[in-house]
Order: structure tokens, then sequence, then C-alpha cells
């Protein structure tokens, strides 16, 4: 049924993609939602290489680029997202996402 | 050959991600959690994109993984507040059905595009070339990184640092 190596890469980073989508859904703390958010964007970083390697007309580099680009982008969202975890914690003692409904004072 | 690698591959990232978003204790997960992004740059190196396997361990493997076990260890009550308390079925089962209608949606739209079918010998990108691609044609785009990547590392440690309100009227 798969026969083309883009084809079995893109089925990977498919269900790579879901699974963190269902975490990031379904957990209530904020850092598990932080790390399924991850998940989603290393499965989008999966794709842009495998289109690099076995897409129909591959450019030299312009794929390593753009994942690099990606991963510096994925790097700053997490300091900040943790950040943000940790003010939440201090005002309201608790990661719960529930819990955090003001995000002044 | 390759195929049963890719399989391995994919098998072993895609069962730590899965387990790690199914536990209930926060530091196994982050463990689980880096066992798979060690895993993506496995398939990155067998793609042959070595740059980008050794950006994936330096940035995820190593920071990224630090910044979230210090996030998680900053923000527990006690020794024993590791586990996480448990979500509501409802809510699982809601976020399962919608995960699995975009993983349908996706899986059909993956599986019914014809694909060409000779697989293509594959671009070899050394550092010297993605060096001269990010210096050259990318230039404005690496320094609107190191812009985003300054500002966000600023922006996040006022964030975690100010304490502001909360010292005066004490912890809430």
């Amino acid at each position: 049924m798969i026969h083309h190596p883009l084809e079995l890469c893109l089925v990977f980073s498919s269900l790579l993609f879901c699974i963190g989508l269902a975490g990031a859904l379904s957990r209530s703390n904020s850092i598990l939602v932080l790390l399924g958010i991850e998940l989603m964007l290393n499965a989008a970083n999966l794709n842009f290489v495998a289109f690099w390697r076995y897409g129909p007309s591959p450019a030299p580099a312009t794929g390593i680029v753009f994942v690099a680009f990606s991963v510096a982008v994925a790097a700053a969202e997490a300091a900040v997202g943790l950040a943000l975890v940790i003010s939440i914690y201090r005002r309201q003692r608790s990661i719960r996402l529930q819990e955090a409904v003001r995000l002044k004072g | 050959m390759t195929t049963a690698l890719l399989i391995l591959i994919a098998l072993v990232t895609l069962c730590s991600a899965a387990t790690a978003m199914l536990l209930r204790n926060l530091i196994h997960s982050v463990l689980l959690l880096i066992g798979s992004w060690i895993g993506v740059s496995v398939f990155y190196l067998f793609a042959g994109a070595e740059f980008v396997a050794f950006a994936q361990v330096l940035v995820y493997v190593g920071a990224v993984s630090m910044v979230v076990l210090f996030a998680v260890l900053l923000t527990r009550r006690s020794r024993a507040d590791m586990a996480v308390s448990p979500d509501t079925q409802s809510r699982a089962v809601s976020a399962v059905l919608a995960a699995g209608a975009v993983l349908a949606v996706l899986l059909y739209a993956v599986l019914l595009t014809p694909l060409p079918s000779g697989i293509s010998q594959g671009p070899s990108a050394n550092v010297r070339q993605i060096g001269t691609e990010l210096m050259g044609t990318h230039a404005a785009a690496l320094l609107v990184i190191g812009m985003i990547l300054t500002v966000a590392t600023l922006g996040g440690v006022v964030i975690a640092s100010t304490d502001g309100a909360s010292k005066k009227e004490g912890p809430k």
C-alpha cells in the first residue's frame, strides 16, 4: 500500500502531529499542553525535511534552512511559554489551565 | 532495508511520544519526550540532513528539555506533587475524537495523493552550502530570527522574574 518513502514520512509526521494534538487537547496541565504543541511543531519540521529529501524537485538547501529557522522560533516559543507558566504559577499557585482564568493580577 | 529502518525510527518516536502524553508523572513524560525528540533527530540523520539533526539535538534535547524540567521543578508544591491530577473522561474522549478526525483527514489526503514514482537521489547539502544560503539568500530572515530570539529571551526573563503585584499583596 505504502510504496514511496515520502508517503511513509508523511504518515509518520501525521501520526506525530495527532499525538501532539490529542495531548494538547486532553491534558489540563499547561506544561503538558506546551509539550504537545512542541510535538506538533516537530511533526511540521519533519515534513519540511521529508519534502526536501524525497520531494519532486529538490532545491539544494532550502528545506534545511527553513527547518533551522523553524527550530529557532520553536525554541523562542518554548522559552516564553514556560516563563508564562512560571509567572502564572507564582500568582495562582496552580498551573491547571482551568484555574488560569485571569491574565492580570 | 531503508524502509524497515524508517519504520523502526517512526515506531520508537511515536511510541515514546504517545506514552509521554498518557503518563501521569510529569518528569517521566518529559524524559520520554526527550526520547521522542532524539528519534526525530535520528530521522533527520537518516534523511541526510545532518545539520538539522545536530540542531535538533542541541536545541530540543539540550535546551528545551532543560527549560521544561526547570519549569516542572519550579511549579510543584511539595516533593510528592509530581503526579498530574487526572483530567475528566469526557475531555480525554473528545480530544482523542478530534485528533482522530484530524488524523483521518491527513491520512486520506496523504494516501490518495499521487506521488512521483521515481525515487530521486536526493539533494545533498553540506554545511558550506547551508552557510552560503543563510548568509546570502536568507540573510534578512537570519537577522529577523536573531531579533526574535533576543526579544523572546529578554521577554521570558522579564516575565518569569518580575514579581511586582504579588510581592505587595502576597501570594494568592
